[in-house]
């Protein structure tokens, strides 16, 4: 199919949903701008909006249809669109490093052999590469607080697979696309399952249900099984012994 | 007040309206998959269709009143009897303490509903009482439970004709932002298929199943992850189509052919295993009127309840009952 679109798009979703997309590949400065659109129209609290989040590379909006036409929704957004250059927008302050320890491979990760040859690379080498890979959180989606993180080295873009994999556990770091997601609760996916975290994203029984945040940035270091069940075993907190500092520069 | 649980199905959960505003946390709506239930549950109790209610989905339970209560049956039609004497579903009735209300398996559709008068009161979780089980909010309901109920009073008594919405059908259906992802001969033949519901369902989403070929977007196993809204039919990277239901993802990259109207959604939820489907577009314009024509009926269903006649055959004691005394003869 041709595209021949102009970003950005502004476009329904859905029968009350609206669209601002600001590429359809990945991309750091569409991302910046999505997050950036959805914080002003955020911040701006129109009355028609009962919802809004940013994904990779939209923002989106869920309206009430009673109040406003779609055409008119889809001129207000596009007049704010065009207030500024949402590209050049700055990311957010306060973000912090987590490292997050990971068990690459093995019956834990199974599909890190298959995801390897994908890439072109030998097991040991993805895993030094993922390892020392620091990626930033995109977006939140999918399930509650799972981020998608990225973005990946090109050699990392790989498809999606055909076929779901019926379930992987929470925690479970997978990898299509130059992305990775870190699972919230177990779940079946289409993503290769190529390391595995204690990391818990969604915390219902804590006072910061959601840790992470847009913009936070992850590094996966390798860790051992025995390591990874030790944390286990202390893992009350949620956090899987992951770190976490300050980004300050 | 309480009402116990004596026996539960695998799947019943509390459910709402669901909760909004948390989607950029990536936590999606939930709330009960038939919403025209809660309404309908809501005319017959006289009260907010804003309350939760116990979904059952596929097979109910047996419940013991601890107290005199009213309760109402709606969504998919499930036997149902209070202390074995039969009682009408899509109606309210009082359940006296000490009664035992039993709820057998769903006769056509998936959800069934029960409604306490008042609304049941248990804990909220970020603006809901919602179970989310994807998302691990809530769990379902055990055997042993309370399901306790604000105060209340009021009639019972009360039925109600449902809209028709147990069988499939055709579910209206609206182009979203990644429709034309597909060419016009793949929309053309997807609009033109008998599909039937397949065997996987949760409340999560449903397979649409059909004999002949996928629907397949182009380069769509490449495709960036965005948003997604209860109602948008899914393709797997088979094309199978997929139905996505209260409890779907916010996101995923799985392309979405088109969304079904919120006013087809119940019967969508409903549409039993086997159950013929067929989409069909309608244009915004054409949405817009369905919604509001739908938003009106919801709003009129206080106005259509009726009095509970009761049929003699759900009198067990039928023969205790004097039937002439006080008929009048016609020729007096």
């Amino acid at each position: 199919m041709a595209r021949h679109f102009q970003f950005p798009l502004v476009r329904t979703v859905g029968f009350d949903g609206a669209l601002v997309t600001f590429a359809d590949t990945m991309s750091e400065t569409a991302n910046r701008a999505a997050l950036a659109f959805r914080s002003e129209v955020d911040r701006l609290q129109w009355v028609e909006v009962t919802e809004s989040s940013a994904s990779l590379g939209s923002a989106f909006v869920r309206f009430d249809t009673q109040r406003v036409s779609h055409q008119q929704m889809l001129r207000k957004l596009e007049d704010l669109v065009g207030q500024k250059d949402w590209y050049t927008t700055p990311l957010p302050t306060g973000r912090r490093l987590w490292r997050v320890p990971t068990v690459y491979g093995t019956d834990l990760a199974p599909q890190l052999d298959d995801a390897a040859a994908a890439a072109g690379l030998t097991p040991e080498d993805a895993i030094r590469r993922l390892g020392q890979s620091r990626v930033r959180v995109l977006t939140i989606g999918f399930a509650p607080g799972q981020p998608y993180l990225g973005p990946l080295a090109p050699e990392f873009n790989i498809p999606r697979l055909q076929n779901l994999t019926p379930m992987v556990p929470e925690g479970a770091l997978v990898l299509a696309i130059s992305q990775f997601v870190l699972f919230s609760g177990p779940t079946p996916t289409g993503w290769r399952h190529v390391g595995q975290t204690n990391f818990r994203c969604f915390r219902p029984d804590v006072t910061e249900t959601f840790p992470l945040r847009p913009g936070d940035e992850l590094l996966f270091e390798p860790a051992t099984r025995e390591e990874l069940e030790h944390i286990r075993a202390n893992n009350n907190d949620g956090a899987g012994g992951a770190t976490c500092e300050e980004i300050t520069q | 007040m309480t009402l116990i649980v004596r026996s539960i199905g695998p799947a019943c959960t509390i459910q709402d309206q669901g909760r909004s505003g948390y989607l950029d946390q990536g936590l999606s709506r939930s709330g009960a998959a038939d919403t025209l239930a809660l309404h309908e549950g809501a005319a017959l109790l006289r009260q907010s269709p804003e309350l939760a209610a116990l979904e059952m989905a596929g097979m109910g339970g047996e419940f013991e009143a601890t107290q005199n209560m009213r309760i109402a049956l709606t969504g998919a039609r499930m036997q149902a009897s209070i202390d074995g004497s039969p009682v009408v579903w899509n109606a309210s009735h009082h359940l006296d303490a000490g009664q035992r209300l039993a709820i057998g398996a769903a006769l056509q559709g998936n959800y069934g509903y029960l409604h306490l008068g008042g609304g049941i009161d248990s804990e909220v979780f970020l603006g809901s009482r919602s179970a989310h089980l994807t998302a691990r909010i809530g769990r379902s309901v055990q055997q042993g439970d309370r399901l306790s109920c604000s105060p209340d009073a009021g009639d019972a008594g009360l039925k109600l004709t449902p809209a028709e919405r147990f069988s499939g059908g055709v579910l209206r259906v609206v182009p979203s932002f990644q429709t034309p992802l597909f060419d016009d001969a793949t929309l053309d033949r997807f609009s033109h298929t008998s599909f039937y519901r397949g065997a996987r369902a949760n409340r999560m989403g449903m397979h649409v199943d059909s004999d002949g070929d996928g629907f397949a977007a182009s380069g769509q196993l490449n495709i960036l992850s965005e948003v997604i809204t209860p109602g948008d039919i899914q393709m797997t990277g088979t094309g199978d189509p997929f139905i996505l239901l209260p409890e779907c993802q916010t996101t995923g990259g799985y392309p979405r052919i088109a969304t079904v109207l919120p006013c087809d959604m119940s019967r969508a939820a409903q549409t039993p295993a086997g159950g013929a489907i067929r989409f069909e577009f309608v244009s915004m314009d054409q949405a817009n009127e369905l919604h509001k024509a739908f938003l009106s009926d919801l709003a009129r269903l206080p106005a259509k309840v009726e009095a509970l006649v009761r049929d003699p055959h759900d009198i067990p004691d039928l023969l205790s009952y004097q039937l002439i005394g006080g008929v009048i003869s016609a020729t007096d």
